[in-house]
């Protein structure tokens, strides 16, 4: 009985690895087609237009992991301490893009900001405004999820109280108590954050950025294996962006929190 | 003027009442309990006191000024939370000094008050420790070390030994209480449980459903409980009904038998029923003191140190326990036996009229 469970845990394993592996052994056994070996990656690390955009889109990701925090944080918190019947609401709200697509969103925010008393559609810096703000409305249910299950790991009143009874004010406590427990709770919103940031297509495209998104789009239209070698390199990027993340939380004891992902 | 003043204080949440009229004077350095059972409101008065709720009614004054609209972190008041509370971020020294941080004390002044408060708990070598290395005992010293770093007006505990182990608990209590004497620190302390009002406190106050039942010093409520609920909450009294059969006199019917009480009875007239309470420890087998019952042994359990019979009076309807020190040449009734116990008039405590409910139903109901 013991020994055929275990058989049935690694057949599940085994599928689950080649269901995983599979597709990207494919896809690098296909960028490998090009001739000479590897000139599908030379390719694309000598195009300047991929560095620009994939600058371009981890920028946009920090400062929307910071938007993100500084609007989630007190939020989550606050609702936790003092108004802990609307946490369904605030949830709920949260989840909302789920259930409202990108292109939704983006031509509302088209129409919304195109004329009227802020044209931020209008110009550069205003289009990466209204980028950012989208990336962080999509962060949302990411974020939210992630700082509300770490602040479920700490006692959020005791702790806010204690640090009142020691003289402490809000800002204070946030910064220096409630912040610095949630740090493994805010490394696995933010590194979601950026991966959806650094894929998304949609809103970049129609707000016209110079987004990693619509470049590996691009290149898809127009070449045939440099888009895989592409798709590999961002993948490579995204587990050195994990590795990172578990790096951090080493030092600390709350669980790395995994999040539901689409 | 006292030290530390409730007056008139009220507390509702919504159609709950959970403290009403609750009135306390405490002298400075003085250390209070309060005593009662779970939900009495002991929890929601320490939290006026600290700030953390507003008083439907009443003011809380310290020093004579009074602070019921401020903010908790503009009193100096130094809060003991059962569940330590501990920042888990920082560091044992960390913890300790962080008051004196938020007061933006300089940093060689603050890294000498934290190695005093050490030394005052007994850490000395365990400044550089995060809570979770620590016990839970150790991690209750650095959480009453962080309450005392910034100098507190009034220490606020609440239930602060209840998450740990008896052994500890008693280590711990005396400790907090030689170093509440040491620093002369005026001091409020929350417990459920008598035996630690009673060997801590100067004065105690027995609260029962958000009221206050009785105030007074561990001799004056252990003796003398004002109320049946005290007598039955305050140590495992026995407590029953008895008819007044000569109230000049302080003659007594329980059960069918004959008592007397040392005094008057001058609460109820001829015929009227009372409560009265006598401890298990004044009653005795066999036939020394001038009361005498009749029961049947229900059973005996061993306590340690003392041995506890309970009794069945005649009627069956009424349980007497009587202790009696543990010794090994004791002869201890059977169950079963027919026994007679004795108490001396002095042990008999006459109470209010009969009680609504005793602080046994009141425990089993929460
Ligand atoms: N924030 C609150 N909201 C509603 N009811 C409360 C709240 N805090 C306490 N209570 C109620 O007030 C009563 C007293 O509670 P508490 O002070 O915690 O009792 P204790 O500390 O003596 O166990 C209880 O009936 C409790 O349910
Ligand atoms: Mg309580």
């Amino acid at each position: 009985m013991n020994r055929l469970s275990r058989l049935a845990w690694w057949l599940v394993f085994i599928v689950g690895f080649l269901y995983f592996f599979l597709p990207l052994l494919g896809t690098f056994a296909f960028s490998m087609r090009s001739q000479p070996l590897f000139s599908a990656y030379a390719v694309v690390t000598d195009d300047p237009q991929f560095a620009e955009t994939l600058i371009y889109s981890f920028i946009v990701g920090v400062l929307t992991i910071i938007v993100s925090i500084a609007l989630i944080v007190p939020t989550a918190y606050w609702v936790r301490l003092r108004l802990p019947r609307l946490r369904p609401y605030i949830e709920f709200i949260t989840l909302l893009p789920f259930v409202i697509p990108p292109i939704i969103l983006v031509f509302g925010l088209l129409r919304t900001y195109s004329g009227g008393p802020l044209p931020l559609a209008g110009s550069d810096f205003g289009s990466n405004v209204l980028l950012v703000a989208a990336y962080t409305v999509l962060s949302f249910p990411y974020m939210y999820r992630a700082v509300d299950t770490g602040l479920r790991a700490i006692d959020v009143q005791s702790l806010t109280e204690a640090s009142q009874s020691l003289g402490a004010g809000w800002l204070r406590i946030l910064v220096q108590v409630i912040i610095p427990n949630l740090r493994v709770s805010l490394l696995s919103g933010a590194f979601l954050t950026l991966a959806i940031v650094v894929g998304e297509f949609t809103i970049a495209t129609f707000l016209a950025r110079p987004a990693f998104g619509p470049y590996i789009s691009l290149l898809g239209g127009n070449k045939a294996y440099e888009p895989a070698a592409v798709s590999l390199i961002s993948f490579g990027l995204t587990w050195i962006a994990m590795g990172l993340i578990s790096l951090f939380g080493r030092g600390a004891r709350t669980r790395v929190q995994v999040v539901g992902a689409r | 003027m006292a030290f530390l003043e409730l007056s008139g204080i009220q507390k509702r949440f919504g159609e709950t009442s959970a403290v009403i009229d609750f009135n306390l004077a405490a002298e400075r350095g003085e250390f209070v309990s309060f005593l009662g059972p779970s939900g009495c409101g002991k929890t929601t008065t320490l939290r006026m006191i600290a700030g953390f709720e507003q008083p439907t009614a009443g003011t809380v004054a310290v020093d004579g000024k009074d602070i019921t609209r401020r903010a908790p972190n503009q009193r100096n008041v130094g809060m003991v939370f059962q569940s330590y509370a501990l920042f888990p971020n920082m560091t044992v020294a960390g913890n300790v000094g962080f008051g004196l941080r938020v007061r933006k004390q300089p940093k060689d002044r603050v890294a000498k008050r934290v190695t005093e408060l050490l030394e005052l708990i007994h850490l000395p070598d365990k400044a550089d420790r995060y809570p979770y290395q620590l016990s839970g005992g150790q991690q209750q010293r650095v959480a009453l070390a962080r309450a005392l770093a910034i100098e507190p007006q009034v220490l606020l505990l609440d239930e602060p030994l209840s998450a740990l182990d008896a052994k500890i608990r008693v280590i711990l209590r005396n400790e907090i209480r030689a170093i509440q004497r040491s620093l002369g620190i005026t001091t409020v302390y929350v417990t459920h449980d008598q035996e630690e009002a009673l060997s801590l406190s100067d004065r105690i106050v027995v609260m029962s459903e958000g009221r206050i039942e009785q105030i007074g010093s561990p001799f004056e409520v252990y003796n003398f409980p004002a109320t049946s609920f005290v007598a039955s909450f305050v140590g495992t009294l026995n407590v029953m009904t008895a008819r007044v059969a000569g109230a000049a006199e302080g003659r007594l019917v329980m059960d069918g038998q004959p008592i007397r009480a040392a005094r008057p009875v001058t609460i109820a007239p001829d015929g009227a029923n009372v409560t009265i309470a006598f401890r298990p420890e004044m009653l005795s087998m066999g036939e020394a003191g001038a009361n005498r019952l009749r029961g049947t042994v229900q059973d005996v359990t061993f306590l340690g140190s003392i041995v506890r019979i309970r009794v069945h009076l005649a009627s069956g309807a009424t349980v007497v326990s009587v202790d009696t020190f543990n010794d090994p040449n004791l002869t201890v009734p059977e169950a079963g036996a027919e026994v007679t116990i004795s108490f001396p008039p002095e042990a008999v405590l006459v109470l209010e009229a009969p009680p609504a409910a005793t602080a046994e139903d009141l425990i089993a109901e929460a």
